[in-house]
């Protein structure tokens, strides 16, 4: 479905996750993190581009990864994004939600 | 952001197998992750989950447990349960599970509460210093059933 978000129409799915990565910029980023009551500071950015790299890479993401990206630790990363912070910060991302368990 | 009504997870883990131990912590972890709270109640065998000179070392039962399509007594044999633990370590490995010690630091870190319970580690007579840091304390069950203090609190025995 379309959502009209920062002046721009995207496409996303009933969770509100991008479907074409392409139609994502950072002010889309920013009010997506809004919505869910998330600030954008210097360090969200830094792990949005983490995350950014790791998907364009085909590769997945895992709490584990995060752990071993030298970018944050595990504390950090929850206290930046509360409630649930890979599915909140890939939102934020533009890209989809992780299939993984782990 | 999910419309769960699940809000806080409780386990019990009272086994020490891989199989559990991994159930356990791939379940409290994705409950972490999905922004709900958990935590582990480590009793009888569990306890070897967190104690630091076993926990490296657990192994997948291959006695009595059929799904190991392997015949009872082959199960038994000295270094079978080694074996097969062993490939399914490497297995968990490549789906990038952590090991036992690295997977309670992310537990702890992600804010997931582990327990010890009091009655087991006076029967097997443990002192703290044999436990892993990481551990919030050494709780009754009684105080354990405090924790479930609010609404959607779920309750789970492995």
């Amino acid at each position: 479905m379309d959502k009209t978000i920062a002046q721009a129409t995207i496409s996303v799915d009933q969770e509100g996750y991008l479907t074409d990565f392409s139609q994502w910029n950072k002010e889309i980023g920013t009010e997506i993190a809004h919505e869910q009551g998330i600030e954008m500071t210097d360090k969200h950015w830094e792990i949005i581009d983490y995350i950014q790299d790791k998907f364009k890479n085909e590769e997945p993401l895992s709490i584990r990864g995060i752990k071993k990206s030298g970018v944050i630790d595990i504390k950090q990363f929850y206290a930046l994004f509360p409630g649930g912070p890979l599915k909140k910060a890939t939102m934020i991302a533009g890209i989809p939600k992780p299939k993984s368990c782990i | 952001m999910s419309n769960t009504k699940v809000k806080k997870m409780l386990f019990i883990l009272s086994k020490a197998t891989l199989e559990n131990v991994y159930a356990a912590f791939v379940m409290a972890n994705g409950a972490r992750m999905e922004g709900i709270d958990s935590e582990i109640f480590f009793t009888f065998f569990g306890l070897e989950a967190i104690q630091k000179k076993k926990l490296e070392h657990l192994h997948v039962a291959t006695v009595g447990n059929p799904a190991m399509h392997m015949p009872t007594m082959l199960g038994g044999l000295p270094g079978v349960e080694a074996l097969a633990s062993n490939m399914m370590k490497k297995e968990m490995d490549k789906l990038d599970m952590p090991p036992v010690g690295e997977f309670l630091e992310i537990l702890s870190d992600s804010g997931c509460k582990l327990w010890a319970c009091k009655l087991a580690v006076d029967m097997f007579h443990l002192e703290e210093k044999d436990l892993i840091d990481e551990l919030d304390g050494i709780l009754t069950i009684g105080d354990f059933y405090s924790r479930a203090d609010q609404e959607g609190t779920q309750l789970l025995f492995i």
